[in-house]
């Protein structure tokens, strides 16, 4: 059976899969019975100074419901931690001295004086936890107070609070970004300029689920008002994943070590991660829906997938997809592909053809020799692959690459077995060309 | 020996009270709101849908369960409505099983369907809850005068259709209710709480269409008068012969028309009050035969047969509803055709029946063997046919071929101001949307002509 123990900056859990900063790590009750369950470690829930901060009394959480109520997407304006600071502390080291196997690490958030963090850091050392990780991604409530996203949307607040954190403590610091911004790599270089350890990413995405049409405002509604939120779940899944392979793939921070966060639900989810650089997972969402439990289900499974995989630790295959993140102008443009329909899994309910026909490029058939028939024509498929993906049947319809040498029934010119890219088409008007003499 | 049956075992009130009320109860209960979006979230919003093409009435089906997925419960019966304003009766009595469900792409997949039917009832029960009046909208009036006669199916949505038009409507009934066989004929389970009364008013609502009952064709009805009184007129005058068994001993007491005893059984205050048989022969291979059979063992029979001449695949009951037979614990006897009736004391006691086999040609043939079966009632549900003779007192007659009234593809009859649908006409599907869609369908023509 696969290795499933991690190291992440020197902290060592029983399997990569923690629970993220959030209400399910606010308490020891909560954290115990996690570790009972079989999480590898958990992040406390954002611990600040000063008096606690209040929650509204009215509904935190907001969702976006699929097929059968399943939920895709869940939004919510909870600030930091409500309970008092010596009451978490108090709980992070009864819990860490019953479970030293675990990975407990600490979220910390406190208004940018260098006096604030140097107190708290050391209230937090004396708790024997495993490492902190600075809040810098809540994108509501506390970012009007300047703290969370407010310092995570500002480089140079990164880097100057992470200086601090490593120079006043000894505990790894994990810096956890927001995706409230327009290049992720911006403030993942900051925090490594400031000494991180690592990078977290993504916290909540600013958002709006829904709006209540009979009272006319942002749904969850409190009194009649509603306000934006941090927006998770399997939703935005594809934004964390491109966004951890930014970093990874970035000069000035490859080989940072990242923890994954955003919409891991599975231990598919957990790998997919991992293959982009990521050296763990935290969970939160998929937790908060269906209970602890589920850490069996990525325990088993990821180990499966590595016994059938041939990897025997998590390091063997961490990063492994990083290489083949490439930007669209190196993408091989003699590569050709054309959609193929398995007529014996077609169902025959046409949703190819209507997307094909009404939204791009009129390359499938609805009707032959009188017949309800969904076929691809060659000639006109450009291989964008949308009749795949609306396609209700898994595997009825597959992108088949043209062999080189082959004719294109499309543009009538011969498949290239080599290599070309944009940056050499004749189109760009920047191509690299030889020289002309 | 005789005194076993000196009198026959005819007997109300065999079950319990609240027996009753639970084997009459809905076939299927209304979707819970949960379970019709998640049942709607199953379609695929299908292009060109097979199942809107198998729908006698072309519902956009598609469409009415996306609206109901989005919670646009009213839109949804809107777009049923649109093309068929029975779509409440159809959704319970439609043999979806043969049209609309039967093509569903994920009936080929998965031997699922998504259940348009229920669906459908979802959303026509929740307008006709919320709404008293039909989505349409009545044309100012154009003077002109139409006769329906039959308010069954076919003659309520031609009715109203034509009314939508404009036109001043006469609807004519023979029975003191309209409806037809929705009100008398079909199974109770399939349509409670007086649906088909509702639906009636539901339609009527349109507005002018003014209702005749007591009025039979032929009989104080004359077509010669009704053609020199109205500017069109639209025969839905179904079936209302019945076939019989040409059998010696059939005018005994007990051996009786399923059509008839369905009536009784449909117009009922108290199913205690019916007499029911405790051993009970169906004769006939269709819906008829099905109904009388489930219903009468549903009323307490303790042994219910239904004797079909051919093997099971040909009985014109749908595969469901010989299912539902089944399971509901009727025997269904296949390759026997009525040979003998026995009786005692003027009732029937038990019929002879001979088992049959299909000869080299195809025909069916009696073996000669013969089978007795012990019978305390005898239905016969061997089809019903038109009565031709209702159509006289016109100068010119009508064409019937084959028992039934010939009619163009816009329901109209040899008779340019007469048009005709439902089960009395040539071609029919004896199906309930069948109808409607003739009548629709008339509706449509009938306005042109009055309109050109």
């Amino acid at each position: 059976m696969a290795d499933l123990r991690n190291t992440f900056v020197g902290i060592k859990s029983p399997n990569p899969f923690w629970l993220a900063s959030a209400p399910p790590t606010d308490k020891a009750y909560n954290v115990v019975r996690a570790f009972e369950a079989g999480w590898g470690g958990v992040v406390w829930k954002t611990l600040g100074d000063g008096d606690p901060v209040v929650n509204v009394n009215g509904p935190r959480y907001g969702a976006i419901h699929g097929k059968d109520r399943q939920l895709l997407g869940l939004n919510n304006i909870e600030l930091i931690t409500d309970r008092p600071l010596e009451v978490n502390l108090r709980e992070i080291k009864q819990v860490k001295r019953d479970w030293k196997d675990r990975a407990l690490v600490v979220s910390l958030m406190v208004p940018c004086e260098e006096e604030n963090w140097k107190t708290i850091l050391k209230q937090v050392e004396d708790t024997e936890a495993d490492g902190v990780e600075l809040n810098f991604g809540c994108p509501h409530g506390m970012s009007e107070r300047g703290m969370g996203s407010a310092v995570g949307q500002v480089p140079e607040y990164i880097e100057m609070v992470t200086r601090w954190c490593k120079q006043h403590s000894r505990m790894p610091v994990i810096v956890k970004l927001t995706p409230n911004i327009t290049d992720i790599r911006k403030p993942a270089q900051a925090a490594h300029a400031g000494g991180a350890d690592a990078v977290s990413l993504i916290n909540t995405i600013n958002s709006i689920v829904g709006v209540d049409l009979d009272a006319m405002a942002p749904t969850p509604t409190i009194d009649g008002k509603g306000a934006h939120g941090g927006y998770c779940g399997p939703a935005v899944k594809p934004i964390a994943l491109n966004m951890v392979a930014e970093i990874a793939r970035d000069p000035a921070t490859h080989g940072l070590p990242i923890s994954a966060i955003g919409g891991i639900t599975t231990w598919r989810d957990a790998a997919e991660f991992m293959a982009l650089g990521a050296g763990n997972a935290q969970v939160c969402t998929a937790a908060m829906t269906y209970g602890f439990k589920i850490v069996e289900e990525m325990i088993e499974g990821l180990s499966d997938w590595m016994d059938k995989s041939g990897y025997s630790s998590i390091d063997e295959f961490v990063g492994r997809a990083v290489p083949n993140c490439s930007d669209w102008q190196h993408l091989n443009l003699n590569y050709i592909a054309k959609a193929k329909i398995d007529q014996d899994l077609c169902i025959k309910c046409g949703r190819c053809h209507i997307a094909c026909e009404d939204t791009s490029h009129q390359a499938i058939t609805n009707m032959v020799d009188g017949a309800r028939h969904f076929e691809v024509i060659d000639e006109e498929c450009v291989g964008c692959n949308l009749c795949v993906n609306v396609c209700p049947v898994e595997d009825c319809i597959t992108m088949e690459a043209m062999n080189p040498g082959t004719i294109d029934p499309r543009t009538k010119k011969v498949v290239e077995p080599t290599y070309a890219n944009w940056t050499t088409h004749p189109n760009n008007p920047m191509s690299v060309r030889e020289a002309a003499e | 020996m005789t005194e076993l049956n000196a009198t026959p075992d005819v007997a109300a009130g065999r079950l319990k009270t609240e027996e009753y009320a639970d084997n009459f109860s809905d076939l299927h209960p209304l979707l819970e709101p949960h379970e019709a979006y998640v049942e709607a979230d199953r379609c695929y919003f299908c292009y060109d849908a097979p199942c809107v093409q198998a729908c006698p009435t072309s519902i956009d089906i598609p469409l009415f369960i996306r609206q109901i997925s989005t919670g646009n419960e009213i839109g949804s019966a809107r777009t049923i409505f649109d093309q068929n304003i029975l779509g409440g009766m159809c959704a319970r009595v439609c043999p979806t099983e043969t049209l609309c469900e039967q093509v569903c792409v994920r009936e080929v997949a998965e031997g699922k369907p998504v259940k348009i039917g229920q669906l459908q009832r979802y959303a026509t029960d929740h307008f006709m809850n919320a709404r008293d009046k039909t989505p349409f909208e009545r044309a100012p009036s154009t003077g002109k005068k139409v006769a329906v006669v039959g308010a069954g199916p076919a003659g309520l949505s031609c009715a109203h259709r034509v009314a939508v038009h404009g036109h001043d409507v006469t609807l004519f009934d023979a029975r003191p209710k309209l409806g037809g066989l929705n009100e008398y004929g079909i199974a109770s389970y399939k349509s409670v709480d007086d649906f088909a009364a509702r639906e009636v008013d539901f339609i009527l609502s349109i507005g002018g269409i003014t209702v005749e009952t007591g009025k039979r064709l032929g009989e104080g009805l004359d077509l010669a008068e009704l053609r020199a009184t109205y500017d069109a007129v639209f025969l839905g005058i179904g079936l209302s012969g019945v076939n019989s068994l040409g059998l010696e001993g059939e005018d005994k007491d007990n051996v009786i028309d399923a059509v008839d005893y369905i009536s009784d059984l449909r117009q009922s205050q108290d199913l205690g009050t019916l007499p029911v048989g405790r051993n009970i022969v169906v004769i006939g291979g269709g819906m008829t035969a099905v109904d009388i059979a489930v219903q009468t063992k549903l009323l307490g029979a303790d042994e219910v047969t239904i004797a079909y001449r051919r093997g099971q695949e040909r009985m014109n009951a749908s595969e469901y509803e010989q299912h539902l037979a089944q399971t509901s614990g009727v025997r269904i006897l296949t390759w026997a055709q009525p040979h003998a009736i026995k009786g005692e004391n003027g009732h029937v006691s038990a019929i002879e029946l001979e088992r049959t086999a299909e000869t080299e040609d195809g025909k069916l043939a009696g073996t000669g063997e013969i089978v007795t079966l012990p019978a305390d009632m005898v239905f016969k549900a061997v089809g019903q046919t038109l009565v031709q003779s209702d159509l006289n007192g016109t100068v010119a007659p009508i064409t019937v071929e084959r028992g039934r009234i010939v009619v163009s593809d816009e329901r109209q009859t040899s008779l340019p101001d007469v048009w005709a649908g439902g089960d009395c006409v040539l071609g029919g599907e004896d199906l309930t949307v069948a109808a409607v869609e003739d009548g629709k369908v008339a509706a449509e023509s009938i306005n042109r002509a009055l309109s050109a």
